[in-house]
């Protein structure tokens, strides 16, 4: 008799709401004022969580795991995620992972998904904030498994294998994989289902020990019901190695930031004489908005 | 010295244009850092592959010929492209931001604990000096991106970890022939010593790939023209503005239906919705059927010789004049202020 369902890890991060920048996130001087963009959970992330759902409904007996690396409110979307039909969560968080690069993140997170020890690991093609793609394959490679990048649909898994449709630019490709692997979601696949009442009941105390705490100190209320304790996990509790977290272990660093300062929309008027159009260029080229 | 290395990708025996960018862009770094540039093109049944990469500037061309190398897949190329890196040690190793790159490039990286930097639209030679313990580098590559949904333009540096690895998309940088007799010498890949027989745990159940064909709505910028335009020999010079920006021709209704401009290439409500981040509208008045499908365009300039066409209260430049005149000049004055 072979095992029943699959051991699946979902990796999702909280970002900051990039694509509607507002009025009130906008410093006086046009720059973006990022602490009062609020913090969603990353869309494709989301997409991510649905196809790992869409296996739970197929295969019973699988179990998702919702897997975060960030500060302690990102325990919000470990809930969002039981909401919907997750079955539980880990936050991985400790101030030593801060100023990580993505490869410095991907060591850290596949550290705790060996610790989880998966048969699948599905995630975002990529967050909002970044736009990288980069998390998913280096999580693969320093686990030593498989990638299926832009993934669609998982259409099937049998005989140890994934089936996956994959969204490439001008076309598809459906492949079969050997479990375990990591799979990455992209933005073409369904969207997510929403909360399910009956869920939102039982996880809506879903907590980190660090939340409860700042809500009660009683002994007793902390010692309950523990299945509703969401674990955070620092850096002993995946043996990681300090000199490769944070900015020690990133090898990319940012020498220089420039805010994109944006103009209220007010037409400039230029005549087709040299000077004009020279200084147009010039200043579309310093921009960045050509060259 | 040290190397640039850029990744090839072909696609039907031809390589792809923004591994053609790359190297375009690599030849002139090189040159600036006084090193040679190698290509690494891997697939099936591309013998001669170099008669491509050498015009536009390669020295040394990698050639990784196998029946199992092509389509793409993960785990080979990813073996190829780290066996190819250690033995050449590269300083610098480019790859096209495509699904086939922004797949193997940060699988690549993690194996070599190298940085990686994803959709640089720039990409420059610079020094550095560490603010903590003072050490100064020099000749770095500045990778630099937009990051933050475009709010902000980082730029990115390694300074300790090799090769500093990047990606760029398509249409960013210029393509652009060094010399057409340029030569240099073939190299053919150890794929005994580089390949796994663990790399091959792929099975391809389906595979559906169209051609190539118009598609104006992935593009950052785009050059339209109206009406206005009068002619198509005068659309041509809207295309040399798009080539030399790295853009696409967008159109309006009533240019395609004068016959100056493929359907495909028409914006608006019957057309395409688009939003670049530069759209250039050269005699195009500006109904609303037309700015329906551009209006979220985040820079628009018009070009039009009537100071009050509708499309100049949309536009965050109006230029007041004639195409004829106009678009040679933003030509002329982009090459010469342009890196
Ligand atoms: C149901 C419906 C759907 C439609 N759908 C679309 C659609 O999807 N897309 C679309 O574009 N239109 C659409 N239209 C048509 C739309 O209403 C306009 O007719 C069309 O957009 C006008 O195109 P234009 O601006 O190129 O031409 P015109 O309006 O003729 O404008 C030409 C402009 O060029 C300028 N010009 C002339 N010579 C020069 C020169 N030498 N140098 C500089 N400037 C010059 C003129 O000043 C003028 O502003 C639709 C219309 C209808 C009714």
């Amino acid at each position: 008799m072979t095992k029943k369902g699959f051991k699946i890890v979902v990796l999702a991060k909280q970002v900051p709401d990039t694509r509607n920048v507002g009025k009130d996130a906008m410093k006086a001087d046009g720059t973006v004022n990022r602490a009062a963009l609020p913090a969603i959970f990353n869309p494709e992330d989301l997409n991510a969580l649905e196809q790992a759902l869409s296996i739970k409904d197929r295969y019973a007996g699988t179990t998702i795991t919702i897997l975060t690396m960030g500060p302690g409110r990102a325990a919000e979307i470990i809930r969002e995620g039981m909401y919907r039909g997750a079955d539980d969560g880990v936050l991985l968080t400790d101030r030593k992972f801060a100023g990580s690069d993505t490869l410095a993140t991907s060591y850290a997170i596949s550290l705790a998904v060996k610790k989880l020890n998966p048969d699948i690991v599905i995630a975002g093609r990529q967050a909002i904030d970044g736009d990288t793609a980069q998390v998913g394959p280096q999580v693969a490679e320093k686990m030593n498994l498989p990638q299926i990048t832009y993934a669609e649909e998982i259409l099937a898994i049998d005989k140890g294998k994934a089936v996956i449709k994959r969204r490439l630019e001008r076309g598809f490709e459906v492949v079969s994989c050997p479990m375990p692997l990591v799979i990455t979601v992209n933005a073409s696949a369904p969207e997510c289902r929403s909360r399910n009442a009956k869920f939102v009941m039982k996880f809506k105390h879903a907590k980190t020990v660090t939340e409860l705490q700042e809500s009660t100190s009683d002994y007793m209320e902390l010692q309950s019901r523990a299945y509703l304790r969401i674990p955070e996990w620092g850096v002993a509790d995946i043996n990681a190695d300090d000199k490769d977290l944070g900015l020690s272990g990133s090898p990319t660093k940012v020498k220089k930031i420039e805010n994109v300062v944006f103009q209220a929309k007010e037409s400039k008027r230029l005549s087709a004489a040299d000077a004009d159009i020279e200084s147009l260029m010039k200043e579309l080229i310093s921009n960045h908005t050509i060259g | 010295m040290n190397n640039i290395i850029v990744y090839c990708e072909i696609e039907d025996g031809h390589v792809v244009d923004v591994s053609l960018e790359l190297l375009t862009k690599g030849r002139s770094l090189a040159n600036q850092l006084g090193c040679k540039l190698e290509a690494l093109a891997i697939g099936h049944d591309i013998k001669g592959i170099e008669k491509q990469l050498f015009p536009y500037g390669a020295d040394i061309v990698h050639v990784a010929d196998d029946k199992r190398l092509a389509p793409y897949q993960t785990l080979p190329h990813t073996s190829i492209v780290i066996g190819v890196i250690r033995d050449e040690q590269p300083q610098i190793a480019l790859f096209g931001a495509t699904s086939v790159g922004r797949d193997l490039a940060p699988r690549v990286s993690s194996a070599l604990h190298s940085g990686l930097t994803a959709d640089c639209t720039s990409l420059e030679i610079g020094e550095h000096t560490e603010n903590k313990t003072g050490k100064e580098y020099k000749n770095l590559l500045y990778q630099i991106r937009p990051a933050f949904g475009g709010n902000i333009i980082a730029t990115i540096i390694n300074p300790d970890h090799r090769p500093q690895m990047a990606t760029v998309r398509e249409g960013v940088m210029k393509k652009e022939i060094y010399k057409v007799d340029h030569a240099g010498e073939v190299r053919n890949a150890d794929l005994a010593k580089y390949l796994n027989d663990d790399d091959f745990v792929l099975s391809f159940l389906d595979r559906q790939i169209e051609k190539r064909k118009i598609d104006i709505k992935n593009s950052s910028i785009i050059v339209a023209g109206g009406y206005g335009v009068g002619s198509k020999e005068n659309f041509n010079l809207l295309f040399q503005l798009a080539e030399v920006l790295g853009g696409e021709v967008g159109a309006s209704r009533a240019a395609v239906d004068a016959g100056f401009a493929e359907h495909a290439r028409q914006v608006g409500q019957t057309g395409v919705t688009v939003r670049p981040k530069l759209y250039i509208a050269c005699g195009i008045s500006g109904q609303i059927q037309h700015t329906a499908g551009m209006d979220q365009s985040a820079m628009i300039i018009s070009i039009n010789n009537d100071p009050n066409a509708p499309i100049n209260a949309l536009a965050d430049y109006s230029i007041v004049g004639d195409i004829g005149e106009v678009v040679p000049k933003m030509i002329k004055y982009y090459k010469q202020n342009s890196k």
